[in-house]
């Protein structure tokens, strides 16, 4: 890394390598059995020039001759978007737990144990159902280098659980499904177990529903699937700048629910999304994104913050190219009512675990519609089975600006997001009848 | 090399072995708005071992290609973990072959500033229509070249270009925000992505046009698809279905997918093939060496035949159809989709809409999804249909269907086939992977559309 720092500053103005390493190991469950184990060792090493006021940008994965590396970011410089501003050299991080040696303890005997357990478990409560599992252990290594003196390093240990299930009876399938992920090892199976057997009781028959405007609760895996694709372009500091966000000049309007909070959360100790920096070496910190309804702040990289005169957020992300806005951790607040408590309050109504297709739509402007996977009917406030062949569409900013009630029960879906459940008064939804 | 890979191939207590080994190039140019956000250049080297012992799998991916010898011992060590059973896994001559890309115009050879002059002509034909909020234009080339070997003594080297462009322009007023995009892909013939002025032109003022168009209303309605949007339908309604993967270890749902059931009516025929030349997802041999080819999914109505892996061939005792591909290294390969097609039949447009007293004609993709059973799939452009004739524009609209039900709705199939060779297709974490679809213009006689 330094070798090709060197190289770089010859012929640019200023330079940063980004670096990382990482082996990870995922042990494969299908049809019930073990199926497959799997190692994985990869490394990635990327090169960012500022030359004559302009970016350039390579990348390898593997090994590359310095010279190779630096040749090609120099060949892209001529093109590249005005530089506006400095690579960074902060004076101190904050410390943010990413990293459990335990993880080095687990074997695969372990997961292989602990895979074959929550299918088990599971198939104690419905023995005809088809699972597939993945648990995975990894290890990644952050290493960031730039010309103005900054550097900045960290571990991260990953361990994830995710289990996925299909019961079939006829021509009708159902789908159940959830995921836990830490920087811990995760060495118990049943909440994993309990949350699909949740899923298996509520959906145990199928019933119908009308074609008309509803009451709607979105379960945690509901939030995630049908309203965060939205808000995460929304709040995306580069989609404001642009315009193509409909928060542009909303900054401090209280245009959602008063007891509706969001907020990006890099610094939570020992969740997969955390970080002491961002991939710019930028300090990790939490954002108020929304603030008991007002707009309170928009998440930023550090050329994105520039442009907007602002500052970066640490929410600069590497995925396939240059780092670029994205969240690490999002938490919607806490409200005082349970999932039950709001299914009692309900006289026809839906409850959406499941949706597919949400983020299809137009999420720029907020809407959403998609089919429910997986969703029940509720009347006269009780779960009276699964709903099939049913549409839901809406807005998010016209679902979130009021809520009927938050949930007091919030849950991590997705390894990034920890939200309790939403319930809004009335929804658009189609069925289909027959 | 060749030597080296097949002497680290011998001598090990494994059912089957093989080696993949890539090296790979990329370049990617990103516009947001008048801001060229980001022109970089990629390499990749790496490489993987995949073995199979008594019915289970190992899988070693990596960087570096030294000591490949122990990297194979891991895999098969892994696999022995795994296998209790016997192993199933249809048999493959061997052979050794060279293919190298055909290609009109290598964007390989198409200097960046090239590239950039004629981005920035579209970038500023978008940004220059009057309401047009921005833009986002994403651009990338590359050249992959897959160094196959197995242990059954097969040797095949394959290098394949690609590219992909997806425009879209951003119109904005009073708080809505409204976009309409175009994806455009070849297998590595840059003068696809060329000569597209009139079109980006036509995306930038629809896009306009959508600010003051109503949402359709939700329910179910008589639906005409245009040739992009029923290739988008094929992929996701049947073609994921078709997917031996989905179906070989599970009983039930091969009762359902019984070859000889009836999905349609007579007029259809459904298709999927690496062995249809010039298209993305064309290629010779898959990624377990198996010769592309032509599958009949469903033909005259019935389920014909499924896409195969060699391991699910093998368990389902039908033939491998060379569909067995991997993204890139770090992934073994899975059954995937290659360009898959409903086959025209002798209906012009004005045929399939004449008779529709009131429906929704939807145009075009944003993209598409599916649980097997229920599907969904999104027009970037929609239209009600009232009394046989095209009448206002609708917001983009989402339709969503059960595979059971919709295919036996098809009641039109025109006889204007065109295949869209811009998507990539996202299956557990393989995306995107390069294929087409495509369609005539097609006729559902009732599926449901979200909406107010």
């Amino acid at each position: 890394m330094e070798e090709i720092l060197a190289q770089a500053k010859r012929v640019a103005e200023q330079a940063e390598v980004f670096q990382v390493s990482s082996k990870v190991t995922p042990v494969h469950f299908e049809a019930n059995r073990l199926k497959q184990i799997q190692d994985k060792e990869s490394t990635k090493t990327a090169l960012r020039l500022i030359k004559d006021g302009k970016v350039g940008f390579a990348q390898a994965s593997g090994f590359i001759e310095p010279g190779m590396l630096v040749e090609m970011a120099a060949e892209t410089c001529q093109f590249g978007m005005p530089a506006k501003f400095d690579f960074p050299n902060p004076k101190a991080y904050p410390k943010v737990d990413t990293f459990d040696l335990q993880i080095d303890a687990v074997t695969v005997d372990d997961m292989v144990e602990l895979g074959e357990q929550l299918i088990a478990k599971v198939r104690q409560h419905a023995s005809d159902i088809l699972c597939e599992a993945s648990i995975s252990k990894g290890i990644a290594s952050v290493h960031i280098i730039n010309s103005e003196g900054g550097e900045a390093s960290y571990n991260k240990s990953l361990f994830s659980l995710s289990f996925e299930g299909i019961l079939i009876k006829g021509e009708d399938m159902l789908f159940v499904g959830d995921s836990n992920s830490s920087c811990h090892p995760i060495l118990d199976f049943r909440p994993v177990a309990e949350e699909v057997i949740k899923q298996l009781e509520l959906a145990k028959r199928n019933v119908s529903i009308s074609t008309e405007p509803m009451p709607v609760i979105f379960t945690p895996h509901g939030v995630a699937s049908s309203l965060v694709a939205p808000l995460v372009s929304a709040f995306s500091g580069k989609l404001v700048f642009d315009g193509a966000s409909p928060l542009k000049n909303k900054m401090g309007e209280q245009i959602f629910d008063k007891n509706f909070s969001l907020w990006d959360d890099s610094t939570l100790p020992y969740q997969v999304a955390s970080y002491p920096c961002d991939d710019e070496g930028v300090p990790s910190q939490r954002t108020p994104l929304i603030d008991n309804g007002a707009v309170s702040h928009f998440f930023y990289d550090l050329q994105t913050a520039a442009l907007a005169n602002t500052q970066s957020t640490g929410n600069g992300s590497r995925h396939v190219g240059v780092p670029t806005p994205s969240p690490s951790s999002l938490v919607i607040g806490e409200g005082d009512i349970s999932f039950w408590d709001m299914v009692r309050d309900i006289k026809e109504g839906l409850v959406v675990e499941f949706l597919i297709g949400a983020e299809q739509g137009n999420i720029l402007n907020g809407d959403f519609s998609g089919n429910v996977l997986l969703g029940y009917k509720i009347t006269n406030g009780e779960v009276t089975g699964r709903v099939k062949n049913t549409m839901v569409a809406g807005n998010v900013y016209r679902v979130l600006k009021q809520l009927e009630a938050i949930g007091n029960d919030a849950r991590w879906v997705e390894g990034f997001l920890l939200t309790p459940c939403l319930y809004c008064s009335s929804l658009s939804v189609a069925s289909k009848a027959g | 090399m060749q030597d080296e890979i097949a002497n680290s191939l011998k001598g090990h207590n494994a059912d089957y072995i093989e080696i993949r080994l890539e090296e790979s190039k990329a370049t990617r140019i990103i516009y947001r708005g008048n801001r060229l956000e980001e022109i970089g250049k990629t390499s990749s080297k790496g490489g993987n071992v995949r073995a199979l012992v008594k019915g289970g799998w190992g899988f070693v991916s990596f960087n570096s290609v030294s000591n490949l010898r122990d990297k194979v011992e891991l895999a098969v060590s892994q696999a022995r973990l795994v296998g209790k059973e016997t192993s199933d896994f249809s048999q493959s001559e061997p052979l050794t072959d060279m293919v190298t890309a055909e290609i009109e115009k290598n964007p390989m050879t198409v200097p960046l500033a090239s590239k950039k002059e004629l981005f920035d002509e579209y970038n500023d034909i978008i940004l220059s229509t009057a309401k047009i909020q921005t833009s986002n234009i994403g651009y990338s080339d590359s050249q992959r070249k897959v160094t196959f070997a197995s242990s059954e003594g097969t040797y095949i080297e394959q290098t394949k270009v690609d590219v992909s462009l997806r425009l879209i322009a951003i119109a904005s007023e009073d708080g809505q925000v409204q976009q309409v995009g175009l994806s455009l892909g070849s297998q590595g013939d840059f003068s696809a992505v060329e000569g597209l002025q009139e079109q980006v032109k036509q995306m930038a003022q629809r896009a306009v046009e959508l600010l003051s168009a109503p949402q359709a209303k939700g329910g179910e309605y008589i639906v005409v698809l245009d040739p992009v949007l029923a290739g988008v339908f094929v992929h996701e309604a049947f073609g994921h279905l078709s997917e031996a993967d989905h179906v070989y270890e599970n009983k039930r749902l091969q009762d359902i997918m019984v070859l000889g059931r009836k999905f349609g009516d007579k007029h259809l025929n459904i298709v999927d093939g690496a062995a249809v030349p010039g298209l993305r997802g064309s290629y010779k041999y898959d990624d377990e060496g198996v010769q592309a080819s032509k599958t009949y999914l469903i033909r005259e109505g019935i389920l014909e035949s499924r896409l195969h892996s060699r391991e699910t061939a093998a368990i389902m005792g039908e033939k491998p159809t060379g569909n067995a591909r991997a993204i890139s290294y770090l992934f073994p390969p899975i059954v995937r989709m290659t360009n898959t097609y409903i086959e025209p039949k002798t209906l012009s447009f004005e045929d399939i809409i004449s008779d529709i007293k009131e429906g929704i004609y939807a145009k075009d993709w944003y993209g598409g999804t599916t649980s097997l059973e229920m599907f969904t799939f999104s027009a970037a452009e929609a239209y009600m249909i009232r009394n046989g004739k095209i009448a206002e524009l609708l917001r983009p609209v989402v339709l969503s269907g059960n595979v059971f039900v919709t295919l036996g709705n098809i009641d039109a199939i025109g006889n204007d086939l065109q295949m869209n060779q811009g998507g990539g297709c996202g299956k557990r974490e393989q995306s995107p992977l390069p294929v087409s679809n495509g369609s005539p213009h097609i006729r559902i006689r009732s599926c449901l559309v979200g909406g107010s």
